[in-house]
């Protein structure tokens, strides 16, 4: 099935997205991370938030254009982006996946978009520079307006609360379980050998 | 050879410049090479699990992954933002003997790369934090040296969410059977947070130390051949089903591969290193 052509501003056209579905995203997309999130709590969001896409990413960028834009983890970012879709976004991009908070918070509102983690290059050939705020929180903090074009993703969360990462996760422990028959993640010698 | 930018660590007649030079920038062109130019068993290895794949989200990924490296060779742009902190291995041949000066030489030459390839500057102090600007640090790069028969440098640069992901253990003697489960359980545990498919270094006995060294000089080996042991590891990680990204697919481990060495007779070390779809490898040799 060929990927859904997604462009900003996003409207209710997310709403129709499922977990695992493929996407491409044109048009104006937002930076943010952690620094850029507690400033815009604290001052105020400076662009229009309605239908806007929040990307989790510290760009390289020179002579103003982008080298290089790959995705960082998102989970760091948790506990700070309801705000931002109280106030309208759409789609929050970057890797490996949000919490619980993240997945109630988008539905009915938006989704989650997984970008490939380590595409630097090929997000730096799908990526403009079109402006800055707060460039004063440094290269890696600052709010970048970035435009897609045609940037492929995958919906990690989508609005009806369905996870992907999630889903994966409980096949991968319960594949863990079959091959050795005992809980994950508790590596104290229990067992006999 | 590799084309690219031609000013940037060119390499000079031998007889025109220092050995400190010609080290330098030995190391700078195998740090240009590691980070633009992913070694051509990487490369197979991901073209295959393309191909092997048939869930279409992982398939997906792995397109978006081959075509990020071509697109990094096109522009000669290094293909992650994190271009990792270099673990550098040194082969000395019997008439160069092992200085200081030959240290020195390696971590100009790293400072040269952050420069101009341009690296990333991901080297900062343990607790304050404070970031050197040039990769290098208080014991970084990491260094190795062994006897050879040529002078080579090879650079590994390592970046941080695999690393992060790496994990000791120090089984007993009779936990032999446990070896295998502590290496599925590390990929399990991390999830899609080291950007896989993985390719995992391990490293069994020696000593606490040791174990995490052998691990981690496994990833050097070319990984387009594994021997049972190894594709029996292998095949246990890619049951997981994580795949890549952690987005579910076949393809959760491109290989894994084993180092050994004696060990006390009441310790069994096993040590993984875990290392990202971007096993980045480069060696140029200093002409002396």
């Amino acid at each position: 099935m060929n990927p859904v052509a997604l462009k900003t501003p996003l409207g209710d056209e997310v709403l129709s997205l499922a977990a695992g579905d493929r996407v491409t995203l044109s048009g104006i997309v937002y930076t943010a991370r952690d620094e850029a999130h507690l400033e815009m709590m604290k001052h105020g969001i400076p662009f229009d938030p309605r239908g806007a896409a929040i990307y989790h990413c510290g760009p390289i960028i020179h002579h103003d254009s982008v080298v290089a834009a790959g995705p960082t983890t998102s989970a760091r970012l948790n506990d700070l982006s309801g705000f931002l879709l109280e106030k309208g976004v759409r789609a929050l991009i970057g890797k490996g996946g949000m919490g619980t908070r993240v997945r109630d918070e988008l539905r009915g509102r938006g989704v989650y978009l997984a970008f490939t983690g380590g595409c630097a290059a090929l997000a730096a050939s799908r990526m403009q520079l079109r402006g800055v705020y707060f460039e004063e929180l440094g290269m890696a903090e600052a709010v970048w307006i970035l435009e897609f074009n045609e940037v492929p993703l995958v919906v990690g969360i989508d609005s009806e609360g369905n996870d992907l990462f999630a889903r994966v996760s409980e096949r991968a422990d319960s594949a863990f379980h079959a091959m050795f028959a005992q809980p994950a993640a508790n590596t104290k010698s229990r067992r006999p050998a | 050879m590799h084309g690219g930018f031609p000013h940037l660590c060119m390499n000079t007649p031998a007889s025109e410049t220092r050995l400190y030079e010609r080290i330098a920038r030995a190391t700078c062109k195998a740090m240009r090479n590691a980070e633009i130019y992913l070694p051509d068993d990487v490369k197979s290895a991901l073209a295959r699990a393309a191909d092997a794949e048939s869930n279409p989200v992982a398939r997906g990924e792995l397109d978006n992954i081959l075509q990020n490296i071509r697109r990094a060779e096109e522009l000669r742009v290094p293909l992650c933002q994190d271009t990792g902190v270099p673990v550098v291995y040194i082969t000395l041949p019997p008439q160069v003997p092992f200085t200081d000066e030959i240290l020195q030489a390696v971590r100009e030459g790293v400072r040269q790369a952050t420069k101009k390839v341009p690296l990333r500057p991901n080297t900062v102090d343990p607790l304050t934090r404070a970031n050197t600007g040039d990769n290098t640090g208080n014991g970084m790069p990491a260094i190795h040296v062994k006897p050879g028969t040529a002078f080579t440098i090879t650079v590994l640069p390592k970046g941080a969410g695999a690393e992060n992901m790496s994990r000791v253990a120090m089984l007993l003697p009779s936990q032999k059977n446990r070896i295998a489960e502590f290496v599925v359980e590390t990929v399990l545990v991390a999830g899609g947070r080291p950007c896989p498919p993985v390719i995992l270094g391990v490293g069994i006995g020696g000593t606490f130390d040791q174990s995490a060294a052998l691990a981690k000089e496994a990833l050097l080996k070319p990984i387009d051949q594994m021997d049972a042991f190894e594709q029996e590891l292998c095949t246990m990680v890619n049951r997981l089903g994580i795949g890549p990204m952690g987005l579910g697919g076949s393809t959760t481990a491109l290989a894994v591969k084993v180092n050994q060495a004696g060990c006390h007779t009441a310790s069994l070390p096993v040590a993984v290193n875990v290392q990202c779809w971007a096993c980045r490898r480069a060696t140029v040799e200093v002409e002396i």
